[in-house]
Order: C-alpha cells, then structure tokens, then sequence
C-alpha cells in the first residue's frame, strides 16, 4: 500500500497547478460592444428598472408591517408601520414556517450538493475524455433540458402515491437530483477551465480516473462548482408545483407550500399574507445580497456558451 | 481495494524480490500485466461511470416518467386508484378536443405567453444595451435587477395580488392620477392576463439582461470600430452589430421563454386565490398547466390530465423544429 503515497512527486502536485481561481470572470480586455460613458437618460432608465424590481419587495415589507385595516384604504401605504414584529410572528406559527424553514433547507441543500457532484463528474467526462457513444449522450443531455419536469408530473405522482411518499421529504428530493442544466454547465466550464496537460501529467504519473477527478477536477472546477451550487439551491428553494402537489401545508411543507397556503387560507388578513412572503423570500435575497456579485458572473457565464 | 491500481507499474522493482527463486521478475512482469490491464479497463470504462449516475436519475425522473405519461394518457385512470389502469385508447384525446376549456386554456396559454415575453425581452434588450456602458456601480444594478429572480412565484404572486387590487391597490390608485378608472384586474379578461403576465416579466426581465449582457461582452471591439468609421450612428450600430451578433442568444432566449410560458400555473394559481385550479370565474386566466392540475387533482382524471400533459409535449416539439428550421435558416442566409 505504500506505493499509493509515492504516486505524486512532491515537487510538483497535480492539484496545485491548476488552482486559477480568476477564471470565473472574463479578462477586463475580452470586453468590448459600449465602452462608452453612459449618458444621464441611461441612467434614469436604470433608476426605473431598479426601482421597479425592488419595489415589490420593498412593499412587502411595508404591508407586513401594517394590519388589515390599513391595506384596505385609499391610497395604499408608502411607508412602515409598527405591526411588523407582530406579524412575522404570526405568520411565522399560522404558516409552519419553521419547520418549512427546516425542511427547505434539507430539501435545497440535498439537491445543491448531490446535483453539483453529478453535474461535476459527467461534465468532466464530457468535456475531457473520450469514449464511445459521447456525442449521442449529449445530445440527449441538451434535449433533455428542453423539456420541462412539469409534463412528468402525473407518472411521478403515481408512484409516490404508491410509495405513500406524499407528505415525505424525499418525494420532493428525488425528482430534484437531476439537473441536464448542470451537466451542461460543468462541462462548458472544464472544457475552457482544465487544461488537457495538466490530466496528462496526473495520468503520467499513473494517476486512476478517480484520482484525476479528486485531485485535479475538483480543484480546478471550485468556482463553477460553487456558482451552480448556489443557482440550484435557488431553484430548488423557490420550486412550487411539484412541492405543491406531494406535500401539504400541515404535513412537512417546504417554504412555498406554507407560503401559498397563508394565500390561499380562509383568514384573508393581507398583512400576515406579506408577512408569510416576507419571511419566505429574505433567506435567498440575503444570500443574493452577500453573493450577488458571484452569482451574475455564474448567469452569464453560462450564458455566453449556451 | 481502490488502492491498488493506483500503483505505477514501474516503483516497485527491488521490493518484492529478495529471497524470492527465479520466478521473481515473471511475478513483476505478471502484475505489471495485470495492472496495465486494469488501467486500461480504468481508461475504458471510468467515463460512463461519470455519466451513469445523472444517467440513471434521469431515467427513473425524466425520461420514464415522460414515455408513462404518454401510456396513461391513453388509460382511463384516476386519482383514487392510481394503480387501476382501462385502455379506452384515443377517448382522453378526444375529450380533451372537445372541451371548451381546454381551448380556452390554450388560448390564454398562448396569449399570456406572448404579453409576458415579448415586452419583456425587448425591455432585456433594452436593458443590457444600457449596462454594457461604462457606469457606476454596475455591480450594484445588476444584482438589484436579479433580486426579483430570487424571489419565488408565490411570494410574488401575493405581492401583485395586491397591487393589482381593485379598490385599493397601487396601481389602480397610480392610474386614477392619469384619469384611468378603476380597473377590474382579476375578472376583466385582459387586465386579468396583463397582470398574470407582469408577475412573469417582472420575475424574468433582469436574468434575461444578464444574458443579452454576457452575449454583447463577446462582441469584438472592431467591429464597432469599423463600423463608426464607416460613419454609422450608435443607432445604426446597434442594428448591424450589435442585433447580429446577438442572433444565437436571442434564439436561445426565445426557446427558453417558450418552454416557461407553456408551463405557467404557479402566477394564475395564487392569483384569484379563491378560484385557485380554474383560473378566475370565467376560466379567463386559466392556463394549460392550471388546466392540467385541474383535470388531475381537482376532477382526479390522471389519464385525462395525461393526455394534456402529452398535448403540451407535442406542442413543444413543434416550437423546437420551427426554432431549428429557424435557426438553420438563418445560419445559411448569414
């Protein structure tokens, strides 16, 4: 078993070779279309479209912190009340929203981590080795991303109710594992991001497949990694039909479900509504507000090659 | 036993022979054998251990289910006996066929499809040709546009339920300023599918100007540089160069937005939350995909929802040979 060890020369380890953490944004000199300056009308028609995407949400807040009463006059509030602690925290107990909290965290962070891998090592096949049937097999990985998981529902819902899955995590969690998105997306990344020499030189050194994913895949991979893991806890954090249709909002429901169901009840109080979506929405906007930046490099990363 | 093959076949010569009778170096060459024969089989097979997992999980949540849909569409089947399965052939079809709901659905489906994306990919468009200009702050603009992204179907839907209310929603009582009266927006056919349809423009327009963005970043510099000295307006430019350019990216976004608007159900779903499956009192905003949950758990009809659901499959295969046509076309003309 020693032999093992002597594998990589110390001098020069495979893994730290290809750490290049940059590669995630595009050089500053790739840059090109507008260098110009922009202009005051640009930026007035950016100050509309940031007010009218924040807006909402800001409103939302401003709702939750009122009471019934007050959203039903003319003109609508533009500004705080003093409800809103007491509403999050009605809200909070009428939706089951810690326990949607507790299992849209599982369901999210099962489905990121377990996607990513997957993603990771069929990328890396696609991008880096060759092997018989590869052009078909992406193919079907394209095409698969072209359909959407809503036609399958029926047939999964029959086997859930077979199972007698409903109400249970894993019937939200197993549909969620696979994401041809993410095959696509790790590929593109390696086949730019990890250079053939540097998989060469581990194979030169006698290095199996496995070890090449461990020891210079996963390391050059990181940032795309980290980006899909982040876009795929988004979408599986804000999924709703499915979630909609196993779970319910007394048994196990994820964050959505509670929150469509605080709509959907029969104590039609608008400002507890606000405060369900309130608390629903302000993990991921924190999330968006501390990795924003890494985020829209991931969106349009991807975007360039697809 | 991982290990093992992991050995060079070369680095261990001198180990394993002292004491050892002249059967030594075919016992090296032997495992030099075997080991070789086992990378081989590492080199050989080792991809489509990589590709199998997604490949499975595939089979068992895609494709399967898909092909099961189509199978169950020809079945009488329903919700309270998922298992008990009658062949009743093309009936599901024709029943589809001739409700009126469903055209009606469909109708809306494709109306609503429309007033969502066309608006908001010229506004994307719009937009990225802005952010592509040197500002201040750009990180700041880019990631307030992504916040609505981020922000799920239902936590929107009930904010614009809101806004979009008739005796005391902002935008009604914006639009009294402008001398528009009070508008019905959940029971008037249009307004109700005006207001389905800004919770999807205001959700989506942002992502897709990060991607017309990304798209016009990979634009070389020269090419607006020859064009300027040809003498051709920032307006101009942005015709030739810029739209050009950005044709497979418009395409893409195009397919994509397609493939959303066919599925909208979460939007008129919380709309009307009273209504909830039919999509308002007069079905006026109800989509496929509303009416496919209607079919399925509000009336229990799997096999009926399945063939709706294999409707909608179809109808996505036609948009995807028209935009290959499309886009074949295209590659030859330019």
């Amino acid at each position: 078993m020693t032999t093992t060890t002597s594998m990589t020369p110390p001098s020069s380890p495979p893994d730290t070779t290809v750490k290049k953490p940059g590669r995630m944004r595009r050089p500053k000199s790739a840059r090109a279309g507008g260098q110009m300056h922009a202009g005051p009308i640009a930026y007035v028609i950016l100050a509309l479209f940031t007010i009218g995407s924040l807006f909402p949400l800001v409103w939302t807040a401003i709702a939750a912190s009122r009471d019934n009463n007050r959203l039903a006059q003319t003109p609508p509030p533009f500004w705080f009340g003093g409800n809103l602690l007491d509403n999050l925290d009605i809200a909070w107990n009428d939706a089951n929203l810690g326990e949607a909290f507790f299992n849209t965290t599982i369901v999210a962070g099962t489905s990121a981590a377990t996607v990513v891998f997957l993603s990771t090592i069929a990328g890396f096949a696609f991008a880096k080795l060759k092997f018989r049937g590869r052009g078909a097999m992406m193919l079907i990985v394209i095409g698969t991303m072209m359909v959407p998981p809503q036609l399958s529902v029926i047939p999964l819902y029959m086997m859930v109710a077979k199972l007698e899955w409903t109400d249970q995590l894993q019937a939200v969690i197993l549909p969620s594992l696979v994401s041809a998105f993410g095959v696509f997306f790790m590929r593109q990344y390696l086949i730019q991001a990890l250079p053939d020499e540097i998989i060469e030189a581990a194979r030169v050194d006698g290095a199996s497949s496995w070890r090449v994913v461990w020891h210079v895949v996963f390391p050059a991979a990181r940032p795309a990694m980290a980006v899909l893991g982040m876009l795929m806890f988004v979408q599986t954090w804000n999924d709703f039909l499915w979630p909609f249709l196993v779970l319910s909002q007394t048994g196990n429901p994820t964050v959505q479900v509670a929150v469509a169901g605080l709509g959907r009840g029969y104590t039609p109080d608008q400002s507890l509504i606000m405060a369900g979506a309130l608390l629903g929405t302000l993990p991921l906007l924190l999330v968006f507000a501390i990795f924003g930046k890494q985020i829209v490099g991931g969106i349009m990363q991807g975007a360039v090659k697809g | 036993m991982a290990t093992h093959d992991t050995a060079a076949p070369p680095a261990k010569e001198g180990g394993a022979a002292p004491g050892r009778p002249p059967a030594g170096p075919t016992g090296a060459e032997r495992r030099r054998a075997r080991l070789s024969r086992r990378w081989q089989r590492d080199m050989r097979w080792s991809p489509y251990a990589f590709v199998s997992p997604f490949f499975l999980l595939f089979l068992a949540f895609g494709l399967f289910p898909l092909i099961y849909t189509g199978w169950a569409s020809l079945h009488q089947v329903e919700m309270t006996a998922p298992t008990d399965m009658h062949w009743v052939g093309l009936r599901n079809y024709t029943r589809i066929f001739d409700d009126d709901f469903f055209w009606n659905a469909a109708k809306n489906t494709l109306t609503i499809g429309i007033i969502s994306t066309v608006p908001q990919l010229l506004m994307a468009m719009g937009l990225a040709h802005i952010l592509n200009y040197k500002l201040r702050a750009s990180t700041f603009y880019r990631v307030a546009m992504l916040a609505p992204y981020a922000t799920s179907i239902a936590a929107a839907s009930l904010v614009f339920v809101l806004l979009f209310g008739r005796d005391y929603g902002m935008i009604n009582w914006a639009l009294d300023f402008v001398g528009i009266g009070p508008i019905d927006w959940q029971s008037d056919k249009w307004p109700s599918q005006i207001a389905v349809s800004t919770i999807v423009i205001w959700r989506w327009t942002g992502y897709n100007a990060l991607i017309y963005l990304a798209a016009m970043q990979a634009i070389p510099q020269d090419l607006y540089e020859s064009a300027a000295l040809d003498g051709a307006s920032r307006w101009k430019q942005f015709i030739h160069v810029t739209l050009p350019s950005l044709r497979p990216t418009i395409l893409f976004t195009v397919v994509v937005s397609t493939i959303g608007a066919t599925q909208v159900f979460g939007e008129p779903l919380l709309f009307d939350a009273n209504k909830g499956a039919s999509g308002g009192s007069e079905h006026q905003f109800q989509t496929l995909g509303l009416y496919l949950y209607e079919q399925g758990w509000v009336n229990q009809h799997l096999g009926r929802a399945s063939a709706i659901a294999w409707t909608m499959f179809l109808i996505l295969i036609v948009v995807g040979i028209v935009n290959y046509v499309i886009s074949r076309r295209l590659r030859a003309s330019s």
